[in-house]
């Protein structure tokens, strides 16, 4: 609740018998106390070198058009400007795409495909000469015909960025067609801007003999690194990138930031000074690609009891001028077609459609949360059609608990379910959160408000862990541990604000027994960790704590081997406790110890490695075992619509979420709190609105809005559930908690789905879109009463 | 006139000479001081990552305020104490109250919003008292993160109370500073500049008023809250910038019995109670208006002279019966509101003549005024309507005086003539009002945008007039999301 302080929000003080910071405890950030006094240092903090050069990007003006003749002069003359790069000026490859399909230039030189297109990179004295000097540029067009939105993709020649994909389980037509009842509809769901607090930056130090060193705000250091040597074709070894931290990255910095990156590299090489790139805030989000909105056609059928007999859904995606992540993300929401359940018969179609816009990419659950999206309007569906509460529906249907004997486990890619808590999860909530007596309540609420209404919705979560990429699913780390004690912890992961870098120093503490504080994780840095996989796909903490793990169980093997030795004990008589260590009866510090070994020459470095394993996936057969284990959460929420404006506030919301045995708890709730609220976003008041030009309108705080502190419900319960240690082997048993919490936030849209409802008697399914905005909420209500009125009997 | 620019950043007292007129305190900051806790996050005023506090006398009280350093022009800081994140800590490295709450409750994730909390809620700690919840929202409502989800750094501003002595603040240190800064204070025409560019802040009306006849194409600046965008999005060279935020007389507001005299440079932060106290539903109005932040700088003057036709205060003041006193040297002429704006981009102002104040008549027994501010979201929104009305039934429960007013609804803030007429004099029923909504049509043609369509716009306009019925007729029905909801039945 607003008013009240939650008992837990101070960090408990550490048994005596633990460690400061051991895994599952509550630890603060570990860059807190500098995040609150300034002195955290991104990119763009950075002290510059001398000489540094500020480069801006010259952008097209147009979505679709041949470039006949481009005249840089003035740009070459204005102020403070020292170059002008074009493709021309591209040593290697002109191109930044991540999936090697080369549809992604770093500068268009013959044809831009969308508005906001990068044509040229200036680099002058100061950034604001940088500015100025990029809108000098004399670019004479030729239009072409441009596609901007889906329907036009789709009517038109529906040409597709990337081979699309077919997830077919059972015979989902004869399915169809044998059920008592058939539905059929579409669904609209907007995309959504990042919108990271930090926008975009790179920075690249030139060195010696072609040598780079790139400050880049990324969650893909070693992509960076090898698209930089790609362009200026030079080895990949040649090429350092390091990440401290970003201000926020969502998946808008896992190729988003190769473009800034490259830019900045190519001005270093060139010109032997340091570069550094940061589009102002209407640039980043014209440049940089989006969540993507799809349209999803659907069919169901089902019978008298709500039981889902087939499904049928064609998942039209606006992907953008390029393929960029849309192959996976599209992927992905087939992938989550299902949410939690049970598809007797299923074919789900996906269709992500070039687009002349830019290019959209990973966000937040990847796909994933517009797939569950479809699932619930088909729940939302079948409970208007049999008039039963839609809660009653999504119980009836969701994926059984035991493979052996339940019969209702396989996913649409033929991976068995075997973990699924979802009904207890669920039950759960609707017992804590008051769901029936609330829906009650809520009825004779509406049945005497004149203008407002109140709506209420109770939706679950099963969110896939892994990256579809099976290759991805890998990690590196490397510890050091120093001869007073201290250990340097380094690995794969980037650090965005999700705690990362918290969590796995908890790991290694936890392994070497030793307080957290003792633990120095490190920025993120391609020299140290080679090979790294993106952050992403929730996969942080999964991957490289178990890889920080293998390398502190290196080094401490080592120490018990020597220590064994040294004093002639067996090896399972020493034993690292509170940073302490006992050998025998002999104890010491731990910094003794390590002293000890060193003097012995017993290497204290190491580096770890981790492998996901039992996953496996093959895409043009629509089967496999792509995910490692599911992550479980639901969330109730209720709200209130006034139905003259189509306004609405979030009354109250309770969460039940499936962290495993969490890491971290104060960490994990951060992560489910801020998730609902950006998946709320999502599917509220976020709008991204493009002019018939093709040109984003909606390009800054002012125009495109994020919820604010006012928006958050009201009430806000959050509990992890408790007890459910992950059944697979993870990370000390955890979950992944990035992406699975944001679709939380569906729990909102449902809810005022559920109040718009109310003005047609729930008889009729609102077949509300996304964002529901006050305007298409309002736009809803409208429909229903006339539908409503024409529906009578 | 005094040449040199002086203010206090921290202890420290800043004399600058040459100093770019348009300058904004974020880039001296960053790029002149290398002080870069402060982040740059939108350079719009939107989003609060910028956020610094700065103190300045009122009256010889020392205030201190939570601003957006992207917007604020470093000249406009003269006489005042500017305090960044960087100020907190204290000399032995301990964490402030504010952020060591911060740090408690988890209030970080990705850190780049942080400073800009930090400071915002720096402003909540040192100027209030153990603030409600509707109060921290409205405090951080300018300050946006992507991370958290809000709920931890609302934590954090209800734990920084119970955490060290508020009223021995180090970082406050009230009594000194308001000396320092009473000893900064003089009638002297400030004018500093660089590069042929004048940045040029009286002290006085007369000043203010030769300097605008002397200088005719100067750009009045007042809280910089929409001619900083002009620098910061668009780049835009001003010549000659004439800062009215030092005339000490434009920024009072005055009782004259009838009405409110509004100074040209009150903020909406100052107007806020008095506006309030004479019409609670305009004082709700103003909580929605832009943040904090914004409503600390921005002055109802400028909402006025800056003309905009989605500008929040114009339409209540319309509605209200306000009139606008222009000044253009020693001439003053006084005009109706809804005069004062010709057309989309056009407004009564001669050149050299500025708006001076607002008067507000205070309303008379038995009035009714509402304002419904409609927008994607709550907080920092611009309207995508904004409706205000002002309705007095005689005794017979038949319409004696109405005035609607709209913004967001034709070029102009603009009155409903055509529902006006239908509805004066006609019973104050149901379908009186859904012959006035029918009216309303014929009174604007709206624009389709990112905001809103066309036809949102007119449907919701139309229902306003609606929600104005029920609110004004049945006392028992729940009409408002936000706010105080005793407002709507007021």
């Amino acid at each position: 609740m607003p008013d009240a302080m939650s008992p837990d929000v101070i960090a408990p003080a550490p048994a005596p018998d633990r460690i400061e910071g051991a895994v599952h405890d509550s630890r603060r950030h570990e860059s807190a106390h500098k995040h609150v006094s300034g002195e955290a240092v991104y990119v763009d903090d950075i002290a510059e070198p001398a000489g540094l050069l500020h480069v801006y990007l010259g952008l097209s003006g147009r979505a679709h058009a041949r470039i006949r003749s481009i005249d840089l002069s003035p740009v070459r003359h204005a102020p403070g400007v020292v170059a002008v790069f074009t493709a021309d000026d591209v040593p290697g490859v002109n191109d930044i795409g991540c999936m090697g399909r080369h549809d992604e230039p770093l500068f268009a030189s013959t044809l831009v495909e969308h508005v906001g297109q990068p044509i040229f990179a200036v680099a002058a004295e100061t950034r604001d000469q940088a500015r100025r000097a990029a809108k000098l540029a004399v670019v004479e067009y030729e239009d072409l015909p441009a596609v901007l939105t889906i329907a036009a993709a789709r009517d038109g020649e529906r040409t597709l960025v990337t081979p699309p994909m077919t997830l077919a389980v059972g015979d989902a037509d004869a399915a169809l067609a044998a059920a008592p009842h058939r539905i059929e509809g579409r669904l609209a769901i907007g995309g959504q801007e990042h919108f990271y607090l930090e926008s975009q930056i790179a920075m690249a130090v030139p060195g010696e003999d072609g040598e780079l060193l790139i400050h880049v705000s990324t969650q893909h250091p070693t992509e960076v690194q090898h698209i930089v040597a790609h362009v200026l074709d030079v080895p990949g070894a040649a090429v350092t990138v390091e990440v401290r931290r970003m201000g926020g990255g969502f998946g808008g910095k896992e190729t988003q930031s190769n473009l800034f990156a490259a830019c900045t590299a190519l001005v270093a090489s060139r010109t032997g000074r340091a570069a550094k790139l940061r589009p102002d805030r209407d640039d980043d989000f014209q440049i940089t690609g989006k969540r993507h909105d799809f349209e999803i056609d659907y069919r169901v059928g089902f019978d008298d009891s709500g039981l889902i007999r087939g499904v049928g859904m064609l998942f039209a995606a606006r992907a953008g001028y390029a393929a960029d992540l849309s192959g996976p993300v599209t992927d992905r929401a087939l992938f989550h077609a299902d949410n939690g359940y049970f598809y007797p018969a299923a074919r789900l179609q996906s269709l992500p459609l070039k687009t002349n816009t830019v290019s959209n990419t990973a966000f937040r659950g990847f796909g994933g949360p517009q797939g569950m999206v479809a699932a619930e309007r088909v729940i939302d569906e079948i409970a208007f059609a049999l008039g039963k509460d839609p809660l009653e529906i999504r119980k009836r249907n969701f994926y059984g608990t035991d493979p052996e004997t339940d019969g209702r486990n396989l996913t649409p890619y033929h991976q068995t379910v075997t973990d699924n808590i979802l009904p207890e999860l669920v039950a759960q909530l609707e017992e804590t959160s008051g769901y029936w007596q609330r829906r009650e309540d809520i009825r004779a609420f509406n049945a005497g408000s004149r203008i407002l209404r109140k709506g209420l919705a109770l939706t679950p979560v099963k969110f896939g862990i892994s990256f579809t990429a099976t290759h991805y699913n890998q990690a590196g780390a490397l510890v050091h541990v120093y001869t007073d004690g201290s250990i340097q912890l380094n690995h794969g992961g980037t650090e965005m604000g999700q705690g990362l870098h918290t969590k796995v120093a908890q790991v290694v503490a936890e392994e070497f027994q030793v307080d957290v504080s003792a633990i120095r994780p490190t920025a993120t840095n391609t020299g140290k960790v080679p090979n790294t996989s993106a952050t992403a796909a929730s996969s942080g903490a999964d991957l490289n704590g178990k890889a920080a793990q293998a390398a502190a169980r290196t080094i401490r093997e080592r120490l018990v081997a020597f220590a064994a030795e040294n004093w002639g004990v067996a090896p399972d008589a020493v034993r690292f406790e509170r940073n302490r260590v006992w050998v025998g009866d002999r104890d010491m510090s731990f910094a003794e110890l390590v002293r000890a070994a060193y003097m012995a020459r017993v290497q204290l470095s190491a580096t770890g490695f981790y492998k996901t394993p039992k996953i496996h996936w093959d895409r043009a057969a629509g089967r496999g075992t792509p995910f490692y284990y599911f992550a479980y959460g639901a969330a109730c929420a209720e709200v209130t619509v006034d139905t003259l404006t189509g306004e609405y506030v979030v009354d109250r919301v309770d969460i039940l979420h499936d962290c495993g045995r969490s890491l971290n708890p104060a960490i994990d709730e951060g992560q489910i709190e801020g998730g609902f609220v950006q998946g709320m976003g999502w599917l509220t008041m976020e709008e991204l609105w493009w002019d018939g030009q093709g040109r984003l309108r909606t390009h800054a705080p002012s125009t495109y809005k994020i919820p604010a502190c006012s928006d958050r419900p009201r009430v806000f319960n959050v509990a992890l559930l408790e007890n459910a240690p992950n059944r697979e082997d993870s990370i000390f048993r955890s979950k992944a908690v990035g992406e699975p919490p944001f679709m939380l936030g569906m729990s909102v849209f449902h809810a005022l789905s559920d109040a718009v409802a109310s003005v047609a008697g729930h008889r009729l399914c609102p077949r509300l879109d996304a964002p529901a905005t006050p305007e298409r909420v309002l736009a809803c209500i409208a429909a229903l009463r006339e539908r409503a009125v024409s529906s009578q009997p | 006139m005094r040449q040199r620019l002086r203010f206090y950043l921290g202890d420290e007292l800043r004399e600058i000479d040459a100093v770019d007129p348009t300058l904004t305190v974020l880039d001296w900051l960053r790029l002149s001081e290398r002080r870069v806790g402060t982040k740059e996050g939108c350079a719009e005023g939107d989003c609060g990552a910028c956020t610094v506090v700065v103190g300045r006398l009122d009256g010889d009280t020392l205030r201190y305020e939570a601003v957006n350093a992207c917007i604020r022009f470093l000249a406009t800081l003269d006489g005042c104490r500017l305090l960044t994140v960087e100020h907190l800590k204290g000399p032995d490295g301990a964490l402030h109250p504010v952020q060591q709450a911060m740090v408690d409750c988890h209030g970080s994730q990705c850190g780049f919003c942080t400073p800009g909390f930090v400071m915002s809620l720096l402003a909540l700690y040192l100027n209030e008292e153990r603030p409600d919840g509707q109060r921290i929202d409205d405090a951080l409502a300018g300050n946006l993160c992507r991370c958290t989800g809000y709920e931890p750094i609302v934590q954090a501003a209800h734990a920084m109370y119970g955490i060290g002595d508020r009223s021995s603040d180090r970082v406050a240190d009230r009594a000194a500073m308001a000396e320092k800064l009473k000893a900064l204070r003089d009638e002297e025409i400030l004018s500093v500049g660089a590069d042929g560019r004048r940045f040029l802040a009286p002290a006085t009306v007369p000043q203010l008023a030769q300097l605008l006849l002397d200088n005719p194409g100067a750009t009045i600046v007042a809280g910089a809250t929409d001619v900083g965008l002009w620098v910061t999005k668009f780049q835009r060279v001003l010549p000659t910038v004439v800062y009215t935020g030092r005339v000490r007389a434009l920024r009072r507001i005055e009782d004259r019995g009838d009405a409110l005299v509004i100074g040209a440079g009150v903020t909406y932060s100052d107007a806020a109670a008095h506006i309030a106290a004479l019409y609670p539903d305009f004082g709700e109005l103003i909580r929605r208006i832009g943040a904090e932040q914004v409503r600390n700088m921005g002055t109802i003057g400028g909402n006025i002279a800056n003309g905009s036709p989605i500008g929040d205060t114009p339409p209540a003041l319309i509605a209200c019966g306000a009139t606008l006193r222009l000044r253009r040297g020693e001439e003053v002429r006084e005009l109706p509101l809804e005069e004062f704006f010709l057309d989309y981009g056009k407004q009564d102002r001669r050149e050299g003549e500025f708006v001076e104040a607002v008067i507000l008549p205070k309303p008379a027994a038995g009035v009714r005024f509402r304002a419904y501010k409609i927008a994607k979201r709550f907080d920092q929104d611009i309207s995508a309507v904004c409706g205000a009305f002002r309705l007095t039934l005689d005794g017979d429960g038949r319409v004696a005086d109405i005035r609607i007013a709209f913004g967001g609804m034709a070029g102009t803030p603009k009155r409903a003539a055509g529902a006006e007429a239908v509805l004066l004099g006609r019973p104050w029923t149901e379908d009186s009002v859904r012959q006035g909504m029918a009216a309303l049509a014929g009174d604007y043609s709206p624009l389709s945008d990112w905001r809103a369509s066309a036809g949102y716009r007119s449907t919701v306009a139309a229902n306003l007039l609606m929600k104005l019925y029920v609110e004004t007729s049945d006392p028992a029905a729940e009409t408002r999301l936000v706010g105080d909801r005793r407002l709507a039945h007021a």
